[in-house]
C-alpha cells in the first residue's frame, strides 16, 4: 500500500466519526465495579441529603434482583457490570463557578465538538448545560434564563438548590423499579440537566445539554428532569458523543418530563454516540428510558430524536397522556450502518379524554445492521374520542441490513380512532443512478436520498440543529455504497 | 466531440449492441430512430455510464477521453447530460435543492466554488419561464406526483440549468401532447450553439419536425443500418422499419 493511499484511507477513518477523539485530561474516579460503598461515594460526592441516598440505594437493591429486558431484538454478550466505573470527573472540572474556570482542555474539547461553551461565541439563543463524564462542567446563560424565571441547572445543582422540586417530581414519570437499565441509573446517576419553567412562561431561548464521554471504561448515567408548568413552553435539545475506544461502554440514561396544564414541552435529541468499528468492536450501549407525562388539561410534549451513533440502542422515549385533550407526538429517524443494532420506537399511552397522539418513524438501515421499531399505542378505557396516527417507513440499503416493524396495539375504548401505516423500500438503482447522472457522486446521492425519506421528521427539529443533523445523516452513511 | 468505434454490449447474456458506431461533431444534432427493441435505450445507458451492461468490444471517445472508463458523474460533469425516458421520483427532496446540488457537484468536480444563490434563483426563474413552468412546480419533491409532461419539461429545465456539452434525450417525446412537445422542442432549439451536440432517440419521426437533425441514423438489431438527412426520418415515416427488421 502507497503511503498516499494509506494516508487517504486514515483520513477517511476520521471522518467516518468525527467525535471519536479523547481529550488527555486527569480525573478523579470511583473505583471500579458497582457495590452499596459505591452509592454511598456517588452520594457523599454530590453531598446529597439523606433521602436521595436512601432512594439511590432502595434502587440499587432492587436493581439487583431484576432481570435484564430481553424482548428486544438485540443481540450482545451479557454486561459484566463490575468492569465499569460507576463515577468519573474531570479533577479540575468540579462545580466551576463561572465559565472563566472551566478547565481550558474542556472548553477546547467541546469548541472541537462544534459547541463552543463561550457565549459571545455561541448560537444566538441557545444555553447549553454540558456534561464530561459524570459531572456537569459548564451551564451557559444561566442569569439571562433566571430574569425569565427559568431554572436550567446540573441536576446535582438543583438538588442543592432547589431540593422540594426535586423531591415532588424525581422518580414520578419513571419509578426507579421501572427496568433494569432506569433502576440502575436511579441508583448510581450522577448528572444531567433540570429544568423548570414557571406557569406561563416561554421560555426565551432554546435549552441543550451536550453529553460526552470521556473516560475509558466509564458509564455515563446521567438524569434530566424537565417540568413545564401550566401554560409554561420549553424546547429543549441533547447532543452525545464519545471516543473511539475498542470495549464497550454503558451509557443508561433517564428522562423524566412533566407537563401542566396548557404547557408545551419539545424535546429533540442528536445521539451520536461511537458506534463500533465496522467489525462491531466497541462502541456504546444505549439503554435510554425516556418517558413524559402530560400531567394536565391540554398538555403536549414532542419527542424528535435523529439516532446515528452507538453501537447498540435501546430506547422508547414515550408519552402518558393523563390530562384530557393532551398531546403526545414522536418522531424519529434511526440510522444504523455497520454492525449496528437499533431496537427503538415510543408508547403512547392514552388516559385521558379526546387525547391524541401521532408517530411518525423513519428506520434506515445500511452494512450488516439491524433496525427495529417497536410502539405500542394503549387506549385505557376512560379514554373516549382517543385518536392516533402511527407512521412507520423503512429504507433499506445494500443486501445485508434487516428492518422490523413492532407495532402493538392496546384498545380498550371502542370510541378511539387508531391509523396505522407502514411502508419499507430500498434506495433504488434506478435513484441513485438519476443523481449520478446529475453529477451527484453515489454517497452524496445516498445522503440526499435519505435525508428527502427524513424530511418529515427533520422538519420538526429546531431551526438550529436542523443543517447539522442534515449533514450527520449523511456522514453515518458514508461507505455504505459501493 | 462523440466518436463511437464498434461497439458491442451485452446485458445479461443477450447481445444487444453489435457493433455500433458513428460520429458526432460539435453542434450537431443527430438522431437514432428504430424500431422497440433495437437497443436505443441501451446505447443512451451505456453512454450515460449505467451499471448493469458488459462492453464486450469497441470504445466511445468523448472529447478525446474514453468515456467507458469514467464513472457517471464524472461524465455528467465533463457535459454530459440524458434527459431520462422514464425520469426518476425522489420523495422529500425538493427539485430546485436537486438542481443546485447537482449543479454545485459538478462545479466542484471542475474545481470551482459553489454558486451564488442570487445567480442560481435568478437564472432558475428566466428558465423556468422560458419553459413554461410554473415556480411552485420545482418546490415540489423531483418528479413526485408529476404527469408525464411535467416529468419531460422538469428533465429539459435541468438540461437547461445544467448547460451540458452533450445532450442525449431518450425517447422525450413519448407521452407528450403536440403542445407540451412544441414547448420541449423550443427549449432544446434554444439550447443549440456551434459548440453543444445532441443525440436525440426517437421512436417517431415527429419530433424531428420540430428538431431538424443535421443527421439521421437507422438502428436496428444492434447496428446502425442506414444513415441520411432529415429525409430519412420522413421516409421512415411513411414506410415504417418492417424493411430493416425483415432484412434481420
Amino acid at each position: 500500500m502507497t503511503t498516499d493511499t494509506q494516508t487517504r484511507e486514515l483520513v477517511e477513518a476520521l471522518r467516518k466519526y468525527e467525535a471519536g477523539f479523547e481529550t488527555d485530561i486527569e480525573s478523579v474516579k470511583a473505583p471500579k465495579g458497582l457495590n452499596e460503598e459505591i452509592i454511598r461515594f456517588i452520594s457523599a460526592k454530590k453531598k446529597e441529603p439523606q433521602w436521595l441516598f436512601d432512594w439511590r440505594l432502595k434502587a440499587y437493591r432492587r436493581w439487583l434482583k431484576m432481570p435484564e429486558p430481553d424482548w428486544a431484538k438485540l443481540d450482545f454478550s451479557p454486561i459484566d457490570y463490575q468492569e465499569s466505573y460507576y463515577y468519573a470527573a474531570p479533577k479540575t472540572g468540579e462545580a466551576p463557578k463561572s465559565l472563566d474556570e472551566v478547565d481550558p482542555k474542556l472548553l477546547e474539547t467541546y469548541e472541537k465538538l462544534g459547541i463552543p461553551l463561550k457565549e459571545q461565541a455561541m448560537l444566538a439563543g441557545v444555553a447549553v448545560d454540558a456534561v464530561f463524564d459524570s459531572v456537569s462542567v459548564a451551564t451557559t446563560f444561566k442569569d439571562k434564563l433566571a430574569e425569565a424565571g427559568v431554572i436550567f441547572c446540573p441536576i446535582s445543582e438543583a438538588v442543592q438548590n432547589h431540593p422540594d422540586l426535586v423531591r415532588k417530581y424525581l422518580g414520578t414519570v419513571v419509578p426507579f423499579a421501572d427496568n433494569k437499565h432506569a433502576c440502575l441509573n436511579s441508583a448510581v446517576f450522577t448528572d444531567g440537566s433540570f429544568v423548570y419553567v414557571p406557569p406561563g412562561v416561554r421560555c426565551p431561548m432554546e435549552l441543550s445539554t451536550y453529553f460526552r464521554i470521556n473516560e475509558m471504561n466509564t458509564g455515563q448515567f446521567e438524569r434530566t428532569l424537565i417540568i413545564a408548568d401550566k401554560g409554561a413552553y420549553v424546547s429543549y435539545l441533547e447532543g452525545c458523543t464519545a471516543p473511539m475506544r475498542d470495549e464497550n461502554q454503558l451509557h443508561a440514561a433517564v428522562v423524566e418530563l412533566i407537563a401542566h396544564d396548557d404547557a408545551e414541552i419539545k424535546y429533540s435529541t442528536v445521539q451520536n454516540w461511537y458506534p463500533g468499528d465496522e467489525n462491531g468492536k466497541g462502541g456504546i450501549y444505549n439503554f435510554v428510558t425516556k418517558r413524559g407525562l402530560c400531567e394536565g388539561r391540554n398538555a403536549h410534549i414532542s419527542w424528535t430524536q435523529i439516532e446515528t451513533g452507538s453501537a447498540i440502542t435501546w430506547k422508547y422515549p414515550s408519552c402518558i397522556l393523563k390530562g384530557d385533550c393532551s398531546t403526545g407526538e414522536f418522531y424519529s429517524v434511526a440510522i444504523t450502518n455497520g454492525r449496528q443494532q437499533a431496537d427503538t420506537g415510543t408508547k403512547m399511552i392514552h388516559i385521558g379524554k379526546n387525547t391524541n397522539s401521532r408517530i411518525i418513524s423513519k428506520g434506515i438501515a445500511a452494512g450488516r445492521s439491524d433496525s427495529t421499531y417497536r410502539g405500542l399505542v394503549k387506549i385505557m378505557p376512560n379514554a373516549d374520542g382517543a385518536r392516533n396516527f402511527t407512521q412507520c417507513d423503512s429504507l433499506l440499503i445494500g443486501e445485508t441490513c434487516g428492518a422490523h416493524t413492532v407495532p402493538y396495539i392496546e384498545c380498550k375504548n371502542p370510541k378511539a380512532n387508531l391509523e396505522h401505516e407502514a411502508t419499507t423500500s430500498r434506495i433504488s438503482e434506478d435513484q441513485l443512478f438519476y443523481c449520478r447522472q446529475r453529477g451527484i457522486p453515489a454517497e452524496e446521492a445516498v445522503g440526499l436520498v435519505v435525508n428527502g425519506f427524513c424530511r418529515e421528521v427533520m422538519q420538526h427539529l429546531p431551526m438550529e440543529f436542523a443543517v447539522e443533523a442534515q449533514k450527520l445523516v449523511s456522514i453515518s452513511l458514508e461507505g455504505s455504497v459501493g | 466531440m462523440l466518436e463511437i468505434r464498434n461497439l458491442h454490449v451485452r446485458a445479461g447474456d443477450k447481445d444487444i449492441l453489435k457493433g455500433l458506431s458513428f460520429h458526432l461533431k460539435p453542434g450537431e444534432v443527430h438522431a437514432i430512430m428504430g424500431p422497440n427493441g433495437a437497443g436505443k435505450s441501451t446505447l443512451s445507458h451505456v453512454l450515460a455510464g449505467r451499471e448493469g451492461y458488459e462492453i464486450t468490444d469497441g470504445e466511445v471517445v468523448f472529447d478525446g477521453k474514453d468515456l467507458l472508463e469514467m464513472e457517471p458523474e464524472e461524465r455528467a460533469a465533463l457535459g454530459l447530460f440524458l434527459a431520462f425516458q422514464y425520469p426518476v421520483e425522489i420523495p422529500g427532496v425538493q427539485t430546485s435543492t436537486f438542481l443546485k446540488t447537482a449543479i454545485n457537484a459538478q462545479r466542484k468536480f471542475r474545481g470551482e466554488g459553489e454558486i451564488e444563490a442570487l445567480d442560481f434563483l435568478k437564472t432558475l426563474k428566466k428558465t423556468l419561464k422560458s419553459l413554461n413552468i410554473p415556480e411552485d412546480m420545482i418546490k415540489r419533491p423531483v418528479n413526485v406526483g408529476f404527469s408525464g409532461g411535467e416529468k419531460k419539461r422538469i428533465e429539459i429545465l435541468q438540461m437547461a440549468m445544467l448547460q451540458p456539452r452533450f445532450g442525449i434525450l431518450d425517447e422525450t417525446d413519448s407521452g407528450l401532447d403536440i403542445d407540451a412537445m412544441r414547448i420541449v422542442a423550443d427549449g432544446i432549439n434554444a439550447l443549440r450553439t456551434p459548440e453543444r451536440s445532441f443525440l436525440v432517440i426517437t421512436h417517431y419521426q415527429r419530433l424531428l419536425d420540430y428538431i431538424v437533425p443535421d443527421q439521421v441514423h437507422v438502428l436496428a438489431d444492434g447496428r446502425i443500418v442506414e444513415s441520411g438527412g432529415p429525409e430519412l426520418a420522413k421516409k421512415l415515416e411513411a414506410d415504417g422499419y418492417a424493411a430493416y427488421e425483415r432484412a434481420q
